[in-house]
């Protein structure tokens, strides 16, 4: 065995005192902050439950269609959310697509700025790289508990949790994708009198914005995987009928409820990764399909 | 405009005070002593190259690189002044101080009576925007804007509003020959095509000077020349001041009214096209001069003979080049030479043009 060099109990105690003392003293004012989670997560769930179910089937379709121009996509999300009908997993589904919609927005309006301060500091990108990897590394319970802990079970610790999980690749693929932009046209845009912000504006997003792209997708996706954990803490959605199948031995609701996981992330794929794909021909880095 | 009038109608910025400044009215672009060391202690690199040791020894004891050497040139206004210089000589590197895309370690730098090197970040980018404009080599163009919105980019970012600035653009579009593709995106053109898009956002700005960044270089040779030869025509419309960077010999003795050339960061020769091909300074001149069509660089105007011969029945030009009067030997023992009003000035004879031609070639003559 490894030798006692130090004695670590201390260090523990201090970090769970010190956690105690935090849930106790800032308690309140962590759930006042986090509130404006709950409040767009609640506002997206509320309206795409109080929306009629076709027409969320045609929306659906209809951006289908405009990302593709092609009839297999819209055919497949049309199919995928008739399914999710048929086997009464519709409340379910809409509460797990704005749990995840609520993550990708919150992790989009965090991750970007994140993402242009990386590709502009060698220092910061040193200093943010090893958190990223924690943060897609560290199981999800390890952080989850003081969460929970914090703003009690509920949506928040869910969303939060989601977002912690789900916000590392957009960062990377934003820092990247602005990092990768010509430097000709970067230096093009200098020679004529940008001013950054100009640059940043007009040249380097507009440039990135297909690998932002795929950074959203690699998000949209992580989220998805992320909801059978976050109803463990209250999200409820698809996620929580996994867990009561698991529970209840129901290999049927399981499945289902899990096929209708498979779905949402089929639909999320395919729709931004065509748009993705858009985007670049009008770039001109893949050739344009006729 | 003079640029000591343009200097005062300028408000929100002072004229330089300095007096070399004042001095600059004649040279359009002027760079003195300018030295440039890539590396991590430029300072050191540079005390060594004062006290004489050459680029290769500085490198070697601190891993400095010097793109330029104390490179001094004076510009003037309305003419192509090219400079020349082969891959790693330091020409890219020179033609982007001139708007301060690269700080040199030492020197001074005015361009059109102003010090670059002392204007503060917004002044800089006032300068880029209305007085100097650029053309790469890689064209640099914004693949996710039509042409138009490239075109204008740079009035555009100056605050031009859309319409003005979008009628501007058309307008140089039409100049440049591509009327018609104002809505394509660049990569639906071919290279000369987009380099034409290059050069109409440079013209756009409606600057004096103009950066030419081996504009041509990635071009097929025959559209390269036919740009060389739209270039050369736009100029006798336009009288801008152009800077032009080659590697091409040939191109600097087609476009050029002045050449430097260029060699391991320093200058090493700079004059009229003809002075360089027929007094190369050194060796390495000799080589470029040995494989270059020297009927095309050379002038009648330098090697003819002066004063008052008998009437002539053909007469060219002092303009034209040794390659137009060559034919015209087969029929005449020699040509007479007149200067712009018409008046014959001297004549010029066969034996001469090929003396001329002949003077630098490997094995003959000297």
């Amino acid at each position: 065995m490894f030798p006692d060099i130090i004695d670590t109990r201390p260090l523990r105690r201090a970090i769970d005192e010190g956690l105690n003392w935090v849930v106790a003293n800032w308690g309140t004012q962590f759930e006042a902050a986090a509130h404006p989670l709950l409040v767009l997560l609640n506002l997206i769930e509320k309206l795409l439950v109080a929306t009629p179910w076709w027409v969320i089937v045609l929306v659906l379709t209809a951006i289908a269609w405009r990302a593709t121009r092609r009839w297999p996509l819209p055919a497949v999300v049309a199919i995928s959310l008739l399914f999710l009908g048929v086997m009464d997993l519709w409340r379910d589904a809409m509460a797990t697509m704005a749990l995840m919609i609520a993550a990708t927005l919150t992790a989009i309006i965090i991750s970007i700025p994140v993402g242009v301060a990386m590709s502009r500091s060698v220092r910061v990108r040193h200093v943010l790289t090893p958190i990223l990897d924690l943060m897609q590394t560290l199981p999800s319970f390890v952080y989850l508990i003081p969460t929970v802990m914090i703003f009690g079970p509920g949506k928040i610790p869910a969303l939060i949790a989601t977002i912690v999980y789900a916000a590392p690749p957009l960062v990377r693929l934003s820092d990247l994708g602005l990092r990768s932009v010509d430097p000709a046209v970067m230096e093009a845009s200098r020679a004529f009198g940008t001013t950054p912000g100009q640059r940043l504006m007009g040249v380097q997003i507009p440039l990135a914005l297909p690998t932002i792209l795929a950074g959203i997708n690699q998000t949209t996706m992580m989220a998805l995987a992320m909801v059978v954990i976050a109803s463990m803490i209250g999200a409820g959605g698809l996620g929580y009928q996994v867990l009561q199948g698991i529970g209840r031995l129901e290999v049927s609701r399981g499945l289902f409820a899990g096929l209708g996981i498979v779905v949402l992330a089929i639909i999320f794929d395919r729709i931004t990764q065509a748009f993705g794909r858009q985007l670049q021909a009008r770039i001109g880095l893949v050739e344009a399909r006729p | 405009m003079s640029m000591t009038t343009d200097m005062t109608t300028e408000k929100n910025r002072p004229a330089a005070p300095t007096t070399a400044a004042q001095a600059e009215s004649e040279t359009a672009i002027s760079m003195r002593g300018v030295t440039k060391i890539f590396g991590e202690n430029p300072q050191r690199a540079l005390n060594m190259l004062q006290e004489g040791k050459s680029k290769t020894e500085v490198q070697a004891e601190t891993g400095n690189v010097v793109g330029l050497d104390n490179v001094s040139l004076e510009i003037g206004h309305n003419q192509i002044y090219v400079v020349m210089g082969l891959s790693g000589s330091g020409k890219s590197t020179l033609i982007r101080h001139v708007n301060r895309l690269i700080e040199p370690t030492s020197g001074e730098i005015i361009v059109g009576g102003k010090d670059v090197l002392k204007m503060s970040l917004d002044d800089l980018r006032t300068f880029r925007r209305t007085k100097v404009a650029m053309v790469f080599q890689k064209f640099g163009l914004l693949p996710h804007r039509s042409v138009l919105d490239n075109v204008a980019y740079g009035l555009e970012v100056s605050g031009v509003g859309k319409k003005e600035r979008q009628e501007a653009a058309a307008k140089w579009i039409e100049t440049v020959g591509l009327a018609g593709y104002e809505n394509s995106r660049p990569q639906q053109l071919s290279g000369g095509q987009q380099q034409r898009v290059g050069l109409a956002r440079a013209l756009a700005l409606d600057t004096d000077i103009i950066l030419m960044d081996e504009a041509f270089s990635a071009l097929d040779p025959l559209i390269r020349s036919g740009m060389q030869d739209e270039l050369i025509n736009l100029q006798k419309s336009l009288h801008k001041t152009i800077l032009f960077i080659t590697h091409d010999f040939d191109e600097a003795l087609k476009i050029g009214d002045r050449i430097a050339v260029l060699k391991d960061g320093a200058v090493v020769q700079q004059g009229k096209p003809e002075d360089i091909v027929l007094r190369p300074a050194n060796e390495h001149i000799e080589e470029f001069v040995r494989d270059v069509n020297k009927a095309r660089a050379i002038h009648v105007r330098s090697i003819m003979e002066r004063g008052a011969t008998e009437p002539c029945e053909l007469c060219v030009s002092q303009d034209a080049r040794c390659e137009d009067v060559l034919p015209l030997f087969a029929e005449h023992q020699w040509v007479g030479v007149t200067d712009e009003a018409g008046n014959q000035i001297g004549r010029v004879t066969a034996k001469q043009v090929i003396k001329a031609l002949a003077r630098y070639t490997p094995g003959v003559g000297n």
